[in-house]
């Protein structure tokens, strides 16, 4: 491992853990505004919304909004299926599935 | 924070039991990143390290997309800060659950918050009952996707070194497909759906934006789209009401 390898590793440690614990370190001495505790409900699928659309439609950085798309059908499937049976692990898989059986057989 | 063990070691185990789909998603992902190490000039130690102790699936991608295009080391940091910056909206939802606890518990839940972890614990903390060890299920979470990922990433990193083409086997098509089953969950209320599609709108219309900054900018649009709608709906209700 070489210096530089080992500087971004402590700089990233850092980074990451910082941003992680920064509010916890200080949870019991913070207050919320009624508002803000409100807003928190809205942020996880807010943020997962705002990844996967994305990765979903411009899955190698371009745009591909067709059926050719093999990751946006997978993604409408799977969110069908997700819908539908209300199961994480049928959502993925069906997700998976759909995605390879288009890829190398359609 | 004594209490009765076995409710410990319960919460634990569910919090296990309730992330094992997650583990699948994750796996290729790890894979991949193992793979993508090998071939990007980051040394091996380097890169187990970076799963070890950085453990943060998009962070170390971005990392080692960058070491590959021989980006100096300021930039690569700045780039994880605010890649990661959503973990901030992520803790900030638990604190409420959290300040009770001692710091040794906030700094090991804090060292292991993913989306995954989030994401399956944030509905066990939101469930009404009063159990005082929801932390264990937290702790369970936690700990089986360090484990899970230091495994697959490992995987990837001496598989990488044989299968040079693994990247464009599109195995990060899981990313998005777990991601899909973790939103659903949350999809509950007219203002959650607000906010979900806007947040998703707002993320192809930020896609100019540097260091995937449009993530955290849309998670904002996303929140204030859902605030409103709240807001409209509970001054609707109110004016039934009169």
């Amino acid at each position: 491992m070489s210096g530089a390898e080992a500087w971004m590793l402590v700089g990233m440690v850092i980074v990451t853990f910082g941003i992680r614990y920064f509010l916890f370190a200080v949870a019991d001495r913070i207050r919320l505004a009624p508002w803000l505790e409100l807003s928190l409900k809205f942020i996880p699928p807010a943020v997962l919304t705002a990844i996967t659309v994305p990765a979903v439609l411009l899955p190698n950085g371009e745009w591909q909004v067709s059926f050719a798309n093999s990751y946006l059908v997978a993604a409408l499937l799977s969110l069908a299926a997700g819908i539908v049976t209300r199961n994480l692990l049928v959502t993925i898989g069906m997700g998976l599935a759909a995605f390879f059986v288009h890829r190398y057989f359609v | 924070m004594n209490h009765p063990e076995s409710l410990n070691k319960h919460e634990f185990l569910s919090g296990i039991r309730d992330t094992l789909p997650l583990l699948l998603g994750a796996l290729p992902f790890g894979l991949i990143y193992g793979a993508i190490a090998a071939t990007s000039g980051l040394s091996m130690t380097a890169a187990i390290l970076m799963s070890a102790l950085v453990f943060a699936g998009s962070s170390q991608f971005i990392a080692v997309g960058l070491v590959a295009a021989q980006t100096p080391v300021a930039i690569i940091v700045l780039t994880t800060l605010i890649v990661n910056l959503r973990h901030m909206l992520y803790s900030a939802t638990l604190l409420p659950y959290l300040k009770e606890l001692p710091q040794r518990w906030r700094i090991m839940l804090a060292f292991w918050l993913t989306d995954e972890t989030f994401a399956v614990t944030v509905h066990r903390f939101q469930r009404s009952d009063s159990s005082p060890c929801k932390h264990w299920y937290q702790l369970g979470s936690s700990i089986a996707m360090y484990l899970n990922w230091q495994f697959w990433c490992f995987l990837g990193l001496v598989l990488g070194h044989r299968i040079p083409d693994a990247q464009s086997w599109g195995l990060d098509v899981a990313m998005p497909v777990t991601f899909i089953g973790m939103i659903i969950p949350f999809v509950k209320t007219i203002p959650v759906l607000v906010s979900v599609l806007t947040a998703g709108a707002a993320s192809l219309l930020t896609l100019a934006m540097p260091y995937k900054l449009g993530i955290v900018v849309s998670a904002f649009a996303g929140i204030a789209s859902g605030l409103l709608a709240q807001r409209i709906i509970d001054a609707r209700r109110e004016a039934h009401r009169q």
